[in-house]
């Protein structure tokens, strides 16, 4: 296993600038996440570290080692597709087989199949080791393109997007193997994924891109708590972050187009106009809370219940546990863990 | 007022025959579309079916004045006792794995050239398509100038400038002496020239339906181009290429137009394929309408059978 560094990388299609100056490094045996909304870049990242693309201007750099002119064979990393991406007309057991066979690698006919049969086993699909791809279900092609990946020891392994064409069940199953898989053997791997869920729930650290900006770069904590501007702030955690402009008024501060005014933060200073962030579960109903609503709406997910509150022009979401006995229309008091506030500045970058 | 009411009878007077117009029932108009047609394939296509097949058991000739008598399956016999028709047979199959066999070859590798995109790619694959869009009697009779031993561009490209050392393609003779089969192979030359663009055409739309992926997780997987070819480009071209060789074989069996403009079947009986055969024994000087309706029914079980043997390997490389 290998570390992987990007520096500078630059790429753009004919009419787009796809990335910009990105920078980050996968340390060797890291679960690095690469998370951004569709056409952030992550897939035309990925793609360039394998040498599927090329980049306009920076260096990838495998182990501190410029592998810029190394052809895709020659850098050894493993891909797992979107889109599978399996050879139709071949067997389960050729498809695995398939990256030992190659001329490059000539490995004896019986190791291959001992690898074929120890990954077959990890990934659960022994017994469709004679079967046809084409007569796969997603969730089983998608556990033989992964295990295509993984029967060899390449460098880094590149995810694009494996589980977001599984149904909801089975990427929760297969989001736990993989993480299980890449803690057990140490494979350094970049993931890709829009879905924050994943991002958090995977990763060591991750990387935040938008429209080919690297925008953060991270562990889930720093992510979610500490995020660097509203952009990661609204992409992670559900429900979406509150995100409600305050202002400064004679010594007290106070949200606007609301009844609410918070005591000034303390030892810092803000500008006057700021976007204040709040998590749904550090807005809490409290019968003795110091801010008043009117609720309206609540969406009951069972082990928590989203609570729409409406204080004067200005809705927030709230989150309180199992499900509440709360009815909309229903007037009702709560707190903010005022700590726990996010203050970013009218571009969106946050106020340290 | 009067006028309102007037429009309004006249307006209630045209909704009479439109609403009658659209009580016609679906069965009605499902009726009307398919009968036109019904009755030109039965008169077309069904009636001479049919009739040929009683035809065929008769010793019926169309300039005869004198009705069909039944000889049972003595045109069969007479036919396939004939060594002459298995020479012809034999000149057909030769004439078609040849040409089919070529013009698999040829078209697959051009579709896998211009598959690539480069400048004017668009303008080569569209100046490839030309001969395949050409009447088959025009391209035998320029074919037939441009192999001309003395003035035709076939032997000036080759570099036989003196006509009496030159090969004369059409006579089957190089320089005087005769050579066998050399007839055919220029008809089968031609044949070629015409129809391996559209065996390109079909595998060029199977090469751009493979989908991008297949490669570049061959190329991370360290495949050969060699091995991505075999392994990855032949079986997803494959059904069609499968289509495109059923067409050009039957073609191939029914392959007349051409041989007829280049040579009409000589010299000698060198170029004689069965269905040009077919054509003399019906109508030139013969008329022997009786044995070439059995004739043409050999002819259509031959053909049936193949594409049976075809359709049968087709469904095969889908299934995998």
């Amino acid at each position: 296993m290998s570390s992987v560094e990007l520096k500078n990388i630059s790429k753009s299609f004919r009419y787009v600038q796809a990335l910009e100056d990105v920078s980050f490094m996968v340390r060797d045996r890291e679960f690095f996440v690469l998370l951004g909304p569709t056409g952030a870049g992550k897939t035309t990242t990925l793609r360039i570290i394998a040498a599927l693309l090329k980049q306009d201007s920076g260096t990838v750099l495998f182990d501190d080692e410029v592998v810029d002119a190394m052809t895709p064979a020659d850098r050894d990393v493993a891909f797992v597709f979107q889109q599978y991406s399996l050879y139709p007309t071949m067997s389960v057991y050729d498809n695995l087989a398939f990256p030992l066979r190659s001329p490059l690698r000539k490995t004896p006919e019986d190791e291959i199949k001992a690898k074929v049969t120890h990954v077959a086993e990890i990934l659960r699909i022994s017994h469709l080791l004679d079967r046809k791809t084409a007569r796969l279900s997603g969730g089983e092609m998608q556990r033989v393109s992964i295990g295509r990946a993984i029967v060899r020891e390449p460098r880094i392994f590149l995810m694009d997007e494996p589980l977001s064409n599984l149904d909801a069940k089975l990427r929760e199953s297969l989001r736990v193997e993989l993480q299980h898989m890449q803690k057990t053997q140490g494979n350094t791997t970049l993931f890709v994924t829009h879905d924050q869920i994943e991002a958090l729930t995977m990763a060591d650290r991750i990387g935040v891109l938008n429209e080919g900006h690297l925008v953060q770069v991270g562990t889930p904590e720093d992510i979610y708590d500490r995020p660097a501007t509203t952009f990661v702030a609204q992409l992670v955690g559900t429900p979406r972050i509150n995100l409600v402009p305050g202002g400064r008024d004679n010594g007290t501060f106070f949200i606007k187009d609301s009844l609410m005014h918070l005591p000034a933060p303390e030892g810092r200073s803000l500008p006057d106009n700021v976007l204040v962030g709040i998590r749904p579960e550090d807005i809490f109903i409290d019968p003795a809370g110091q801010f008043s609503g009117t609720i309206l709406l609540t969406e009951p997910l069972g082990v928590e219940t989203i609570v729409h509150i409406k204080s004067g022009e200005q809705m927030l979401l709230s989150l309180a546990p199992g499900i509440t006995q709360l009815r909309r229309g229903v007037d009702v008091t709560f707190n903010i863990l005022l700590d726990r506030l996010h203050y970013f500045d009218q571009t969106g970058k946050r106020l340290a | 007022m009067t006028a309102i009411s007037q429009a309004q009878k006249e307006s209630t007077g045209q909704v009479q025959p439109r609403r009658q117009r659209r009580e016609l029932s679906d069965r009605a108009i499902l009726n009307l579309f398919i009968w036109p047609t019904l009755i030109l394939l039965i008169a077309w296509n069904l009636f001479p079916l049919i009739y040929s097949l009683f035809l065929s058991f008769t010793d019926y000739s169309a300039i005869a004045n004198k009705a069909p008598t039944w000889v049972g399956f003595q045109n069969y016999a007479d036919i396939l006792s004939d060594p002459q028709m298995w020479k012809y047979f034999a000149t057909t199959g030769r004439y078609a794995l040849v040409t089919v066999g070529m013009q698999t070859i040829l078209g697959f590798s051009l579709a896998v050239l211009v598959q690539e995109k480069f400048k004017g790619s668009g303008l080569v694959t569209t100046l490839i398509l030309v001969p395949m869009m050409l009447s088959p009697v025009v391209v035998g009779m320029f074919w037939k100038l441009m192999y001309n031993p003395s003035f035709g561009y076939f032997n000036f490209l080759l570099g036989f400038r003196n006509p009496s050392t030159a090969p004369e393609m059409l006579a089957g003779r190089f320089a005087g002496q005769p050579v066998p089969n050399l007839a055919l192979w220029a008809v089968a030359l031609v044949d070629i020239w015409m129809w391996t663009p559209f065996v390109m055409l079909l595998v060029l739309s199977g090469l751009k339906a493979i989908p991008d992926y297949l490669y570049e997780a061959a190329v991370i997987d360290r495949a050969s181009s060699w091995f991505q070819f075999w392994r990855i480009t032949v079986p997803q071209v494959m059904p069609l290429l499968m289509i495109a060789i059923l067409f050009r074989t039957i073609e191939a069996f029914k392959s007349f137009d051409l041989v007829m403009g280049l040579t009409g079947g000589g010299p000698g009986d060198q170029t004689e394929l069965i269905a040009v055969n077919l054509y003399r024994q019906a109508f030139l000087g013969q008329w022997r309408t009786g044995r070439a309706s059995a004739l043409a029914y050999i002819i259509l079980i031959v053909i049936i059978a193949i594409s049976n043997l075809y359709i049968r390997y087709l469904n095969q490389a889908k299934e995998d």
